[in-house]
């Protein structure tokens, strides 16, 4: 079936079977590998995009729901060469080891931060209780996103 | 390949599943998918209500709040006429999985899955909650408890679906609690959980309590010997300690993955302990 949505800015029309999981249209169809699959049932968030600013599960949702959408994947985040703060941050923390949790961790954040601008460390800690690291130990990753929402903070006061 | 439509309005749900008798509905699909991908459900056909402004949100109307069904958990702890009346299921929902998780769920999704580890449903009890359920010709309402009718199983004929829930706003508890123990905090189905709301008088005194427990019962237990037990008390761990002796008889739990019936036991009654701290003003 055609389904029209925006990806990252962008409005795209697709044809896909109805039932097809958004994560396989991301990474199969559109070839956008940034979005990760691990569990396949919604316990790691390794393949959270998000859904009209809202992180959701690709593997979880189909692509019917897709429609009239607005779907950023972490394709979507960076403007230009220029990285999202979050990314930068978590360059910086050494928030990244293998990467694979990466792109569900950054998107976790950004949502966690469209909500809450100044969150504790243990409200980060609740923010990504979605997303699953089995390399950091999680420290670098709350450091990261307590860094990065000072640096929104900061951008949004100047 | 199956069929999935995304009807917008209910005239266009009642089209589509009497065209497709067979399908089967889903909200967020965070129930649904995972026992699709396990293998335990197999339905021909998908029809999604996410899209149905029918069953989104809260409305106030007048005594009562109307909760749709495809509310998500996220909606609904933030909703504030939710947060003033209705304080225990917004504790519920807030420990319920995890933020993508209360992005995608419903509470009618939590519902009709009617696991005896759902968070909203023990939080739904307490406040006497009231189902509605929707076919093409008409509407019908029902108690909660009498709603869901064993692990998994809820009242619901085919070409029926729940449309959302009814709770009374005025209802005059000032305290009300909601704890659940898990393997984790986030993502973890419940061992045991327990939801409590009280009227406490200004002295301290309980004048009126509802409790329930999940996960140490085929459906959410309550027990009038528990709350008759802490009428007329004040709160302390003495007190809570002899009402949680009725709850013996009340509670039926099972050993499983997740713990075993003894602890499951011990757990429900320490859960009690807890309105210990609000007593003691650590809490409230
Ligand atoms: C990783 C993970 C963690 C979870 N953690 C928790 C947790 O901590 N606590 C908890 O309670 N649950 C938890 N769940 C279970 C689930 O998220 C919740 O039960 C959620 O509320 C289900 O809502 P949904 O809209 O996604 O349901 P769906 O999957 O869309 O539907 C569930 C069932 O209800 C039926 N249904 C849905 N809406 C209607 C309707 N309006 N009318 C008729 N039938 C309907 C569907 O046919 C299906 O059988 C978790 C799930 C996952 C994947």
């Amino acid at each position: 079936m055609k389904i029209a949505f925006r990806l990252n800015g962008k409005q795209i029309h697709i044809d896909a079977a109805p039932d097809r999981r958004v994560v396989d249209v991301l990474r199969e169809d559109l070839g956008m590998t940034g979005t990760k699959e691990s569990c396949a049932a919604g316990d790691c968030g390794a393949c959270t995009i998000l859904v009209d600013g809202e992180s959701r599960l690709s593997c979880l949702m189909l692509a019917v729901q897709l429609e009239d959408r607005d779907i950023t994947t972490i394709e979507g985040i960076a403007e230009g060469e220029q990285l999202h703060p979050v990314q930068n941050a978590f360059v910086e923390h050494g928030a990244v080891q293998c990467g694979f949790c990466t792109p569900g961790m950054v998107l976790a954040s950004v949502d966690l931060l469209n909500r809450n601008s100044a969150p504790s460390r243990d409200q980060i800690r609740e923010g990504l209780s979605g997303n699953l690291c089995r390399c950091t130990g999680y420290q670098m990753i709350v450091d990261a996103v307590e860094a990065a929402a000072e640096e929104l903070r900061d951008r949004q006061e100047s | 390949m199956r069929q999935v439509s995304l009807p917008r309005t209910l005239g266009e749900l009642w089209a589509v599943l009497q065209r497709q008798p067979h399908s089967a509905v889903y909200a967020g699909g965070t129930d649904l998918f995972v026992k699709i991908r396990d293998g335990q459900l197999n339905p021909e056909s998908l029809v999604c209500l996410e899209r149905l402004t029918e069953l989104q949100g809260v409305q106030d109307n007048g005594d009562e709040l109307f909760i749709g069904a495809a509310t998500t958990h996220s909606k609904l702890i933030v909703a504030e006429s939710v947060r003033e009346h209705l304080r225990v299921l917004v504790k519920a929902a807030s420990v319920l999985g995890s933020p993508p998780i209360r992005h995608m769920g419903t509470i009618g999704g939590n519902i009709v899955t009617a696991s005896p580890a759902g968070d909203t449903l023990p939080a739904l009890y307490v406040l006497s909650a009231e189902v509605e359920i929707r076919h093409c010709e008409g509407s019908k309402r029902i108690p909660i408890n009498e709603f869901i009718i064993g692990p998994g199983t809820v009242d619901l004929a085919k070409g029926e679906i729940l449309a959302g829930v009814w709770l009374r706003k005025h209802q005059g508890w000032n305290l009300s609690h909601y704890e659940k123990i898990g393997r984790r905090k986030a993502q973890a189905c419940a061992i045991a959980s327990m939801a409590a709301v009280l009227e406490l008088t200004e002295t301290g005194k309980v004048k009126r309590a509802r409790l329930a427990w999940g996960s140490v019962g085929p459906t959410v237990i309550t027990s009038e010997g528990v709350e008759n037990a802490l009428i007329g008390e004040q709160l302390s761990l003495e007190v809570l300690k002899n009402a949680g002796t009725m709850l013996d008889k009340a509670i039926s739990p099972i050993y499983d993955i997740r713990a075993g019936a003894d602890y499951r036991r011990m757990v429900s009654k320490a859960m009690l302990l807890r309105l210990n701290d609000y007593a003691c003003g650590t809490t409230y």
